[in-house]
């Protein structure tokens, strides 16, 4: 087992003086999918976007612990944020679309990070929509505004977009949960094809999507991490009670 | 329409708001009437002529209404030129940057803005802003006043003395709506952004650039405020007819020319030139609204 791409050590997280997260820890693979389940409220949402500090532009939230990118630490103190979430990407359960053409919204993480030539920014958006599989559907309307699509292409467009950077890692926070099942299964094909090159952590509430999409599934409860592990096994076998109650559906 | 209204309820209620409705076309066509009448002698006169004539003289007869068509434009394109960056600028600051606890009272202090009375905006004009612009007025430089911008004696009262009370003014209305209309931009766009390695600053652009229809509407409220407003403006800005692209220049606005003249306008022809003024003023306002609307549309689609 190589060096894990993320590795977490008693993160806790507040919303003002409410803790959301208690001391979680735990190892996040390279080019794999890791899969976070749990009831709504359970915490791995706020987890997720501890990764790229998305929640530092909520006041009065604050995180405290270790998570390590590569070994550096997400919140240390001279961690560059707007470097740090050029490499983590991310895509939102709503899809997102700026109201621009769809050539500029791809580009617009390209623009804010200094451009490059026409050339450059023409290759890079064609690459991207490739790999989020909807350049065949766009190639001959990319200057058409990006309302336009329909959801699901909405949100494969926020995912060739969040591409376009060159992130690292990728994290979906239930990219799926608005879009219909031909949509959903069409991102779920994406996320098999991005993994051989990103580290994908994705949040579901569909327990079938985790276990078909994922190589690694952590069960989150009440702010707490139950059990993490092998997906097959999370879901054959697992070895807390809670987390087989949960995925069998007899919760509650 | 297919819909049909099967209950006598909701017959009458259809009827009953549909009237209302109504009422207010009616209105408004019956202003246009209304100014279209009373100015029949000077329209029957001067024609088109009225338009494009620059002489403003009751005691011969003469009236073009030029220069108060170029006086208030102008004063209201210059106020619009100055209240648009502060009042977004406001509007950014309260929705995307101030601490939360600044915000309540800030947006209570922009609106207060608003709400003093034209009249006390006139008195501050005539006693703070006018001499604050003739001592600017003496300090510019001589090379500069060959420029036409700045041509003329210091007077003090005048065009830039009238534009920047309409800014005060005008801020107010602007920034509010602004500050809405960036309310109501949702914080998925923000994060979209951020999640890109965006800044503050960059984020905000998004912000700015989801509600820029709505912006745009902001301004051009702002813009229809300054050109029908009279009181403030006419205490200010020298009321004198002529046509002038200084900022120094004593000018004379639509409003104000009703406002001052009205009561004094004791022969026929006299009176019906004043209200066609009022009745160009309605067009142009009509047509600003007009515009507006075309650009908000055309944005929209883009």
């Amino acid at each position: 087992m190589n060096e894990p791409k993320i590795h977490v050590k008693d993160f806790d997280f507040f919303y003002g003086a409410s803790k959301v997260l208690h001391g979680i820890s735990m190892d996040i693979p390279d080019r794999q999918v890791t899969a976070l389940i749990g009831p709504s409220g359970c915490g791995k949402s706020t987890f997720v976007r501890s990764i790229n500090r998305m929640n530092d532009i909520i006041p009065d939230a604050r995180g405290t612990g270790t998570i390590l990118i590569d070994g550096k630490n997400v919140y240390g103190r001279d961690t560059d944020v707007v470097a740090l979430r050029r490499r983590v990407g991310m895509v939102f359960q709503k899809s997102n679309p700026f109201p621009k053409s769809i050539f500029e919204n791809v580009a617009y993480g390209l623009r804010i990070n200094g451009g490059g030539s026409k050339r450059e920014m023409a290759e890079i958006v064609e690459r991207s929509l490739r790999r989020a599989a909807l350049w065949e559907e766009v190639k001959d309307r990319l200057h058409s505004s990006a309302f336009a699509l329909s959801g699901g292409q909405q949100q494969r467009l926020c995912i060739a977009r969040a591409l376009a950077v060159d992130p690292e890692i990728l994290l979906m926070d239930e990219p799926a949960s608005a879009l219909d099942p031909i949509a959903t299964t069409k991102i779920e094909e994406l996320i098999y094809e991005l993994k051989s090159n990103y580290t994908i952590v994705i949040v579901t509430h569909n327990m079938q999507q985790a276990a078909r999409v994922s190589d690694k599934t952590a069960f989150f409860m009440m702010g707490r991490l139950v059990e993490l592990g092998d997906t097959k096994t999370m879901f054959m076998t697992p070895k807390e009670k809670m987390t087989e109650d949960y995925v069998t559906g007899r919760f509650g | 329409m297919n819909t049909t209204f099967k209950s006598r309820d909701d017959r009458g209620f259809r009827i009953g708001t549909g009237a209302i409705a109504a009422l207010v076309l009616l209105v408004v066509l019956g202003i246009g009437f209304e100014l279209t009448r009373q100015s029949l002698l000077s329209i029957a006169k001067f024609g088109f002529g009225f338009w494009k004539g620059t002489t403003w003289d009751p005691v011969s007869g003469e009236f073009g209404a030029l220069p108060f068509i170029w006086g208030t434009l102008y004063s209201a394109l210059l106020a619009l030129l100055l209240s648009t960056p502060i009042a977004i600028g406001i509007a950014v600051f309260i929705s995307e940057l101030s601490p939360r606890a600044l915000r309540q009272p800030l947006t209570y202090l922009t609106e207060l803005l608003a709400a003093i009375p034209s009249i006390v905006y006139g008195l501050w004009g005539v006693f703070v802003l006018v001499p604050a612009v003739r001592k600017l007025e003496l300090m510019t430089p001589e090379s500069w006043k060959k420029i036409p911008l700045f041509k003329g004696p210091p007077l003090g009262v005048g065009m830039l003395a009238a534009a920047l009370i309409l800014a005060v003014m005008v801020i107010p209305l602007t920034s509010s709506v602004a500050r809405e209309v960036l309310k109501n931009v949702p914080s998925t766009q923000r994060e979209a952004a951020y999640a890109l390695g965006a800044t503050r600053w960059e984020a905000i652009r998004i912000a700015l650039g989801f509600g820029r229809t709505g912006i745009i509407g902001a301004i051009m409220l702002g813009f229809g405020r300054a050109l029908g407003e009279t009181m403030a403006v006419t205490m200010v800005i020298g009321n004198n007819p002529q046509l002038s692209a200084s900022l120094f220049a004593p000018q004379y606005t639509m409003a104000a020319v009703i406002a001052n003249e009205f009561s004094e306008a004791a022969d026929e022809l006299y009176l019906h030139a004043l209200i066609e003024i009022g009745l160009l003023l309605f067009i142009i306002t009509i047509i600003v609204n007009l515009i507006s609307r075309v650009m908000v549309r055309s944005r929209r689609t883009a």
